[in-house]
């Protein structure tokens, strides 16, 4: 009676017999995944992103990112506007580098313009970009802390980013939407002290570095958290066509700034005022999560000193070149990729002779670095997958533009 | 062993050797003839609760405000400076009012009941746990012989009430919160209630009231850890490590873990179902400050209560009021620890809470265990 009804029962199958006689009982019992929506409302998404998560318990089974909730058409603005009043819709897709993006898209106009930028201007961008590098990874290593659960990083990291941005907001009136540099060169000379300004933010922030270093980079539980989590192996990042300290915490060494000098970065390289530094997989494998916050936060110190590069040969002059007030671009097309903070970010001008581009398109780094996510993230904790997203620092104001 | 030293507190105060109700004896000795005899216990038991809850709730308002300043000050601000003028000290009472005017929200889906239910369960046990914990030697509301099992069964129950609102609020957030805190709590009991045990065999009781009053010797300082220091110190450790898990605290605020679950089991509430939730976190805060304080750092022993001792007598008004103010002194010390810790570190993951909970918290506490009693026999 009593071995029918377990017979019966799906529950409580007939029990097996292990090779030493003893009685072994098993439930048969299926646990459904769980499909958990990690967004568009959620902390850990920086921004409106949501990453659709099918979770066994704790554990991410597969995860899908998806995209879109902030696009706002920037690229065809870039079509319906002059040349010039594009260039505030770049501020706004990577918001926290705001340079870089006037950066690219200068550079591509100017590429088909053939204009001759002059140095003060070269070395003014240089240091705004470095100085919004540092800023953006600021950023970057501070929400990082968040995310993991350690607050005060976060608050260390934005003093000094809103030193950073009062430094900005003199020389440009703006803190976050700079629009600074322009087609052909900048906007305005620096204004008088500045340059000694960040001289003085450089050797505060030096100090301030090993700080951060030390609270949080070393820290047992961060590390613990960290490292052999979310690993990206170098083949893995060059397939997904990675870039950015994503592609360098994999111990890939490139970066634009080095391959494809632009501006006077190659002269600088020469001088050995900046160093690309790699992953090395120093608390764990190489490409994990340790290994890319590890890349961005060195990459601050490399950037402070490429500051102190430009600060040592700025010279006076003109800081714009002869573009007129209203632009003419000739006829032609160009695609010019900078390294941003978070990866290679190109633009491609297409011209007609008219007023505005005809075609104007972005590649986002933090968009082309998103797709690697649902490679890493399945097998992870709950936990990791937001470690995870952290790592990859992705502005969702420009993977959707 | 120590329970057989003579003791200066237990052998003098005469309070001592009667057990029940402080409010009690008081009515008994000011109620008029009229008062029939049954009213007596129920309004001592009415003042009670209302000195425990108000007591509590005070101390509670006052560490949210300590944690928002030391948070502050910690990462280079200055927190509520505004409400009530000095240094914004009205802070938490006008978060309350605002708190208290709040729609009381109740998800769809959710099960009313058990939703609505769950933040009173979690506060009426930790409020109930209050209910054994003597500040001073006659200010006590129940002298409860196992008074150490009833606080960690009463702060185990509030465990109830957080699985009741992850299950509740019908949403999967709230879930996970429920399950990862039913998960840790079962795995940091181990080691809290064994650690305690080291203090257990040192304090050769388990009333919380005689187990201060044994660390009276050595000029006060006669605490636990001094007497047993080479288990006791590790002890300690391994208790406040287990409470900080206990009590849900950075770094082990995984059921709440705002970056990873949004707020956790807190995901559905809002109001003033919300902020029992918040009091609760600090009164176990405060809870296990004072288990800490009573049976590691010498409960209200300390050189000024044995001064006061001396000089007015055991069961001066003096001398309890001293060691109240002691004892609650020590505890916002650990209270002030717990916030340094949480300000400090990142959030560790669930399997390393389990791996720390189950592979060294605990053979370590057993081991301290083990230690301590061989001492206790040999000295």
């Amino acid at each position: 009676m009593a071995t029918n009804s377990a017979a019966s029962n799906t529950f409580f199958p007939e029990p097996r017999i292990l090779p030493g006689g003893e009685k072994e009982f098993m439930m048969d019992v299926a646990t459904s995944d769980l499909e958990v929506s990690m967004g568009p409302q959620h902390p850990a998404t920086h921004g409106v992103m949501k990453i659709l998560l099918r979770a066994d318990g704790e554990m991410v089974t597969a995860a899908q990112p998806h995209l879109g909730f902030l696009h706002r058409c920037a690229e065809k603005i870039g079509e319906n506007v002059e040349w010039l009043q594009y260039l505030p819709y770049t501020d706004r897709y990577d918001y926290l580098a705001a340079m870089n993006n006037n950066l690219g898209y200068s550079m591509a106009v100017e590429e088909v313009l053939g204009v001759e930028i002059p140095k003060r201007a070269q070395l003014l961008r240089m240091i705004c970009v470095e100085l919004n590098r540092v800023a953006s990874h600021l950023v970057a290593f501070g929400t990082y802390g968040l995310d993991l659960g350690a607050f005060t990083p976060f608050l260390y990291a934005f003093r000094e980013r809103e030193w950073l941005l009062m430094i900005f907001e003199k020389i440009c009136g703006a803190r976050l939407t700079y629009s600074y540099l322009r087609i052909g060169g900048v906007f305005n000379d620096a204004p008088p002290g500045w340059l000694q300004e960040v001289e003085h933010f450089c050797d505060v922030f030096e100090e301030k570095w090993k700080e951060y270093y030390n609270l949080l980079m070393v820290n047992k539980i961060f590390v613990g958290r960290t490292a052999n989590v979310g690993v990206i192996t170098p083949e893995q990042a060059k397939d997904f066509g990675l870039t950015g300290p994503m592609l360098r915490g994999s111990g890939v060494s490139f970066d634009l700034r080095r391959e494809m000098p632009y501006m006077l970065y190659g002269q600088a390289f020469e001088d050995g005022a900046y160093e690309v530094p790699v992953g090395k997989g120093e608390m764990g494998q190489l490409g994990d999560c340790w290994d890319r916050i590890y890349v961005r936060v060195v990459e601050m110190m490399e950037s402070i000193r490429l500051v102190r590069w430009c600060l040592g040969s700025i010279e006076e002059g003109p800081v714009i070149g002869d573009v007129g007030k209203t632009i003419k671009v000739p006829p032609g097309e160009a695609y010019v990729a900078i390294e941003n903070p978070r990866g290679e970010l190109g633009h491609y001008v297409l011209s007609d002779g008219g007023k505005g581009s005809s075609r104007c398109r972005v590649r986002g780094p933090s968009f082309c670095n998103l797709a690697i996510l649902e490679d890493i993230m399945p097998g992870t904790l709950l936990a990791d997958s937001v470690a995870i997203i952290g790592s990859t620092d992705v502005v969702i104001g420009e993977t959707d533009r | 062993m120590l329970i057989n030293q003579p003791n200066l507190v237990l052998d003098s105060a005469p309070a001592a050797a009667e057990s029940g109700n402080v409010t009690l004896h008081f009515l008994q000795g000011v109620a008029p003839e009229a008062v029939p005899a049954w009213l007596l216990p129920v309004a001592a038991a009415g003042v009670s609760v209302g000195v425990v809850i108000g007591m509590i709730s005070v101390i509670a308002m006052l560490c949210v405000w300590l944690e928002r300043k030391i948070s502050g000050h910690i990462q280079c601000r200055y927190g509520p400076m505004y409400a009530g003028g000095w240094h914004g000290w009205a802070q938490t009472i006008a978060d309350g009012v605002k708190l208290l005017m709040k729609e009381d929200m109740v998800p769809s889906g959710a099960d009313r009941a058990l939703f609505m239910m769950a933040p009173a369960i979690v506060l009426g046990a930790i409020f109930g746990a209050f209910v054994a914990m003597p500040l001073s030697p006659d200010f006590y509301f129940a002298d409860i012989n196992l008074g150490v099992f009833f606080i960690l069964g009463m702060s185990s129950l509030t465990t109830i009430g957080v699985v009741m609102s992850g299950w509740a609020s019908n949403s999967k957030w709230s879930l996970y919160g429920a399950m990862r805190e039913a998960a840790q709590v079962v795995a940091y009991e181990i080691p809290l209630g064994i650690s305690l045990m080291v203090a257990l065999i040192v304090a050769g009781t388990f009333n919380l009231r005689e187990a201060s009053a044994l660390q009276g010797d050595w000029f006060g300082m006669g605490w636990f850890v001094f007497k047993n220091p080479l288990f006791m110190i590790p002890a300690s450790i391994l208790f406040f490590i287990s409470a900080l898990a206990e009590t849900k605290r950075a770094p082990f605020d995984l059921p709440e873990a705002e970056s990873e679950l949004v707020a956790g089991f807190l995901t559905e509430y809002s109001g003033i179902r919300w902020s029992f939730f918040f009091m609760e976190e600090y009164a176990a805060m405060y809870l296990m400050s004072l288990v800490a304080s009573v049976f590691f750092f010498g409960g209200f022993q300390s050189p000024f209560t044995y001064l006061a001792i001396e000089q007015f007598g055991a069961d001066s008004f003096i001398a309890n009021l001293v060691g109240a103010v002691t004892l609650i002194v020590k505890s916002m010390f650990g209270i002030c620890l717990m916030m340094w810790v949480r300000w400090t570190l990142p959030r560790v993951r669930i399997d390393q809470v389990m791996t720390m909970g189950y592979k060294y918290l605990t053979p370590l506490s057993l081991i301290c265990v083990l230690g301590a009693a061989v001492w206790e026999a040999i000295i």
